[in-house]
């Protein structure tokens, strides 16, 4: 066992401090610690996607960064995105277009578009597969998934029109 | 998948870094990124006592174009490397070559530092550097020197870095050279079978300047000097381009592996080669 430090991390905007030894990877953190399973471990080598949150502004695996590494810094996972009550853009389309078929890789597939919208708000389609190409889905073949991308970007657009 | 038990350390700047490394020896590392190094933790194919964070070295980071010479700090990401406009103006191959590399999760952390210094011969950075002609910054205790790119790598994973040493920065120069960077991988993400930059500047029709450097390909980058010389003085031609794929081809030696065996890698290489050379040669 190594020393345990203190770690303090902002989740869905709300401060957590936690005492963790520095190895613990940030997906356990927040999916044992924080009871935020949303995001997902899947191969858990950093290829894989199902683990992706938004830390500081970047989309991140979560199962390759420490603790120790995510000090002082502000998540979002799924959980912060949208609720059962009040879905966001990308939930209400992903369920539109049947972006999702066994779901598992659906968290880190959304967290991750909704970092790339709000990098590049009128993706192209050739975008879209070149944004998501650290999620790997294996179960819809993309298709869906790369519409229900588009149509949020859509309907972001079309909302951001409408009050201006 | 856990890593084994280390301590952490998070300095605020370079001196504070080597005094860490000073006082721990090679049980201490440096982390930038950690998206070579978190992978072999966990796998346990390394183990650290010390892990040294550079993440809050501010003099680390950012891209500087000054006086046609640019220098990039190198906790700099994959991911600014692509965004960065200033970048994309002086020298654009840096882009175009980062964006072959792994997925966008990955570019976001990797930073170019961690890949030059790394001394992986699969990672991309190496090979470019030695074509730009870049210099790498090591600071250490004894002050700071700088080591030409073309001389940093002496085998995989060996470089000119000393244990007590951290590479603070890249520094090149600005071309205005026909550029490509082209990789043949099995899938996204995955290292290159063979990849190739080349930079390639005309005057009136003639070569004046070639460089070409090749990825994953021996097991250090490298650079052919060979390969260049096929090409100046001619008009980059399709005998010329013929010439310089047969020279970089006589500098290389591939080993098999999964991505194929030596014959193989040849064949890609020879291909890869001669696309970048020709699509340099044509933005010349």
């Amino acid at each position: 066992m190594s020393k345990k430090m203190q770690v303090s991390i902002t989740v869905n905007g709300e401060a957590h401090d936690l005492l963790t030894e520095p190895r613990e990877l940030l997906i356990y953190v927040l999916r044992e610690r924080l009871n935020l399973t949303g995001a997902h471990v899947g191969c858990e080598t950093s290829h894989c996607g199902a683990c992706t949150v938004d830390m500081n502004g970047k989309s991140v695996k979560a199962c390759t960064v420490f603790a120790a590494q995510a000090n002082g810094a502000a998540i979002t996972t799924i959980e912060g995105l949208g609720n059962p009550d009040a879905l966001h853009v990308l939930q209400q389309t992903f369920r539109e277009h049947h972006g999702l078929q066994c779901g598992y890789c659906t968290p880190g597939m959304i967290t991750r578009a909704h970092r790339l919208l709000l990098e590049n708000p009128n993706p192209t389609e050739e975008e879209v597969r070149f944004g998501i190409a650290g999620n790997l889905c294996r179960c819809t073949g993309y298709q869906n998934i790369v519409k229900s991308i588009l149509a949020a970007a859509a309907e972001l657009n079309a909302t951001k029109e409408a009050a201006q | 998948m856990i890593a084994a038990a280390f301590e952490y350390h998070r300095p605020a700047n370079i001196d504070q870094a080597l005094d860490v490394l000073t006082r721990h020896g090679d049980d201490a590392r440096v982390i930038a990124g950690g998206h070579s190094l978190i992978p072999m933790m966990k796998l346990r194919m390394t183990s650290i006592e010390h892990l040294v964070d550079l993440q809050d070295i501010a003099e680390m980071k950012g891209i500087s174009v000054v006086d046609g010479r640019i220098t990039i700090g190198a906790l700099t990401t994959q991911h600014d490397l692509i965004t960065h406009p200033e970048l994309a103006r002086a020298a654009p191959i840096l882009a175009e070559a980062a964006l072959q590399i792994a997925d966008p999760q990955v570019r976001y952390m990797g930073t170019v530092g961690g890949n030059v210094a790394n001394g992986d011969p699969g990672n991309d950075m190496p090979g470019l550097m030695q074509c730009l002609d870049a210099m790498f910054t090591l600071v250490g205790p004894d002050g700071s020197r700088d080591v030409a790119a073309r001389e940093f790598y002496h085998s995989a994973y060996v470089t000119a870095r000393g244990d007590d040493e951290i590479l603070t920065k890249i520094s090149f120069a600005a071309s205005h050279s026909g550029y490509a960077y082209e990789k043949q991988k099995r899938k996204v993400g995955d290292y290159a079978t063979a990849a190739c930059a080349a930079l390639i500047t005309k005057v009136g029709g003639r070569c004046t300047a070639a460089s070409v450097a090749m990825t994953n390909l021996s097991d250090t980058p490298i650079w052919s000097a060979a390969a260049g010389a096929a090409l100046i003085d001619t008009t980059c031609d399709a005998d010329a381009v013929r010439s310089a794929v047969a020279a970089a081809l006589s500098d290389i030696n591939p080993t098999g592996d999964n991505r194929g065996p030596v014959e193989f890698k040849r064949h890609v290489a020879g291909i890869i080669i001669g696309r970048a050379i020709t699509r340099a040669v044509a933005r010349a």
